[in-house]
């Protein structure tokens, strides 16, 4: 019991690399990137990287976030006069900003925010093919499509911030810098200009999703390396036919807390939290400055919050 | 009754810490043993104060009870009930619940045969609890820096320490636990959705198998980590999520390391200064 904690693989087995399902006969040429394998991966999971399946999509989406990488690099570049040396001694200050206020919604001059707007035109249609690609993969070998769709949701929080906000405010300024410090900055500033984003009960609930997603995979991983003995990792098997490995991870849930879910009703709580976390955050961000201006006097007048705070240092 | 189908064969004696076979029973789904008893108690009594408390200062707003730490005029000593000491009492009640729970999964762990991953994976969460009311506290020298029990009372808390050091977003250490806190959910959003996808697959599909989940994640992004990778590097980012939120906060505030008014935003001046960058103009 206590000696099989399977924390690392210790011994590695290595035959020939897999290169991969194809079942309709048509993906196994498509497939690059010659199988290596790292002894390092292979303590954790498995050894073997690659082959990938890069496709048009992925390779639109390669060479357009590549070249967000380097036009935001480009951009800080400038902000430094050039100098390379004040690139590495300012990185984490400086960075690509977003058009001034000015401009509204309309096309700045190239270093007044142009570059910045190309840059994010390149990391919208990167993001957008990359979600695609989510999409042809899991056609092509017949699975569901909840990879897709949860990382839709992470779009849809993306898209909130970088688009439909600016938009609805009127202006690009509202976009995010790309630099280190910068964007958290931009974060900051978000919250203490619309009275402080913690009275934002959308903010609330996607930070509920957030630390409730650590909790469930704690959980949920401790689970499974627990039961590991017992088979406990092989969940699509024990899910067609549940084993003692299911059976025991269900019932330690429901002696502890008095609920289990199932094997694969775990991955439904799963895919829930983590997809709640941007859904919700998203739609608290896209209410901030255009429907609520000051979350704090919208709390104190839904009887939330009082005026002059609940805490105000320790007394 | 409370059982599953398959539930009986697993309801065995043993498996205790203390207790022998006295508290060795469940109570519908609920194992209880000693340590159930415990949480129990330390539960019950800490729930009670924070009503009783609720109670004298006239407040019964969910949104807006809260329990605030002693003042700092009684540095690390025990302050009267009224004045923080209602405070101190439900800290206790709160570690000795989190610490009772943490032993009963242990027991629950040996009925089950299983291995102690759950028991230790929620003493990160203790730890995270622990490093705001006891540790950080202790180190800075009065029970006043802990955070009060409210709802919004807390984020109020967050808020105003967090502004104490600049901005809390340049603590590196803050900075490394957001980072695990993002990446455990979209890694747990990758898990679940490839799960979904292979056991739910389109209609008119065979299930699917492991083959087709690593045939996925390598065509998608070039690796898969494997059935029981995944759970490894998911485990590992959410306590390491807790980990560094309890270390973050525990370096800002004691004198010797980031004292009250000191700015994290200024920490990183020693960036800029490091040999070479210093030589150079603009």
């Amino acid at each position: 019991m206590a000696e099989y904690h399977n924390i690392l693989t210790q011994v590695q087995v290595r035959g020939p690399a897999e290169m991969g399902l194809d079942e309709k006969g048509l993906v196994a040429k498509e497939r690059g990137v010659e199988p290596r394998f790292s002894s390092i991966l292979g303590y954790v999971g498995n050894a073997q990287l690659g082959p990938i399946h890069l496709g048009m999509f992925g390779t639109i989406a390669f060479f357009l976030g590549t070249a967000w990488f380097f036009l935001t690099g480009i951009g800080m570049l400038q902000s430094v006069d050039w100098s390379w040396q004040a690139l590495w001694r300012d990185l984490w200050w400086i960075s690509l900003d977003p058009p001034g206020e000015e401009y509204g919604l309309g096309f700045p001059p190239i270093w007044e925010g142009g570059l910045y707007l190309i840059a994010s035109a390149c990391l919208l249609i990167a993001v957008l093919s990359w979600w695609i690609r989510s999409y042809l993969r899991a056609n092509e070998l017949g699975m569901g499509k909840h990879v897709c769709w949860a990382f839709a949701a992470a779009i849809w929080l993306f898209l909130v911030i970088g688009l439909f906000r600016p938009v609805a405010m009127g202006t690009w300024s509202e976009m995010v810098p790309y630099g280190i410090f910068p964007h958290l900055d931009w974060t900051n500033y978000l919250s203490l200009n619309h009275g402080n984003l913690f009275y934002n009960p959308f903010h609330a609930l996607s930070i509920v999703f957030l630390y409730g997603s650590a909790l469930l995979f704690a959980m949920h991983g401790a689970t499974i390396l627990a039961t590991s003995r017992m088979g406990g990792d092989r969940e699509l098997e024990q899910i067609y036919d549940r084993g003692t490995a299911s059976e025991r991870a269900a019932l330690f849930w429901r002696w502890t807390m008095g609920f289990n879910a199932s094997m694969e009703g775990i991955h439904r709580w799963a895919w829930w939290f983590a997809i709640l976390c941007p859904i919700t955050g998203g739609i608290g961000i896209l209410l901030t400055g255009t429907v609520v201006d000051d979350w704090f006097s919208w709390a104190v007048l839904h009887g939330f919050a009082v005026e002059g705070g609940l805490y105000n240092g320790p007394s | 009754m409370a059982l599953l189908s398959f539930e009986k064969k697993y309801r065995v004696p043993g498996g205790t810490l203390i207790g022998r076979d006295l508290f060795d029973f469940w109570v519908g789904p609920f194992y209880v043993g000693f340590f159930g008893v415990s949480t129990i108690f330390f539960a019950a009594l800490g729930s009670i104060m924070i009503f009783w408390g609720a109670a004298q200062q006239g407040v019964w707003n969910p949104w807006l009870i809260s329990i605030e730490p002693p003042p700092l005029e009684y540095g690390l000593k025990m302050a009267p009930m009224n004045d923080g000491g209602l405070w101190q009492v439900i800290t206790l009640c709160a570690i000795g619940a989190f610490g009772s729970w943490m032993l009963r999964q242990v027991e629950i762990t040996r009925k089950l045969g299983m291995d102690y991953h759950i028991p230790f994976a929620f003493s990160f969460a203790i730890f995270a609890y622990v490093s705001l009311v006891v540790i950080r506290p202790v180190l800075m020298g009065a029970w006043a820096h802990g955070f009060p029990y409210g709802i919004f009372s807390h984020l109020d808390w967050v808020s105003y320490t967090g502004y104490q050091y600049g901005n809390f977003h340049y603590n590196p250490i803050h900075m490394l636990a957001i980072a695990c806190f993002f990446t455990t959910t979209m890694l747990l959003a990758l898990h679940g959705s490839l799960i979904l996808s292979a056991a739910n697959p389109e209609k008119g599909e065979d299930a699917k198998t492991p083959d087709h989940e690593d045939t996925y994640f390598r065509d998608f992004i070039g690796y898969s980590i494997g059935t029981l990778g995944i759970h490894r590097i998911g485990l590992f980012v959410a306590l390491s999520a807790g980990w560094w939120s309890g270390i973050c906060i525990i370096i800002s505030g004691p004198s010797w390391l980031m004292p009250d008014g000191e700015s994290w935003i200024e920490w990183w001046d020693w960036w800029p200064n490091f040999f070479t960058f210093a030589s150079i103009g603009g």
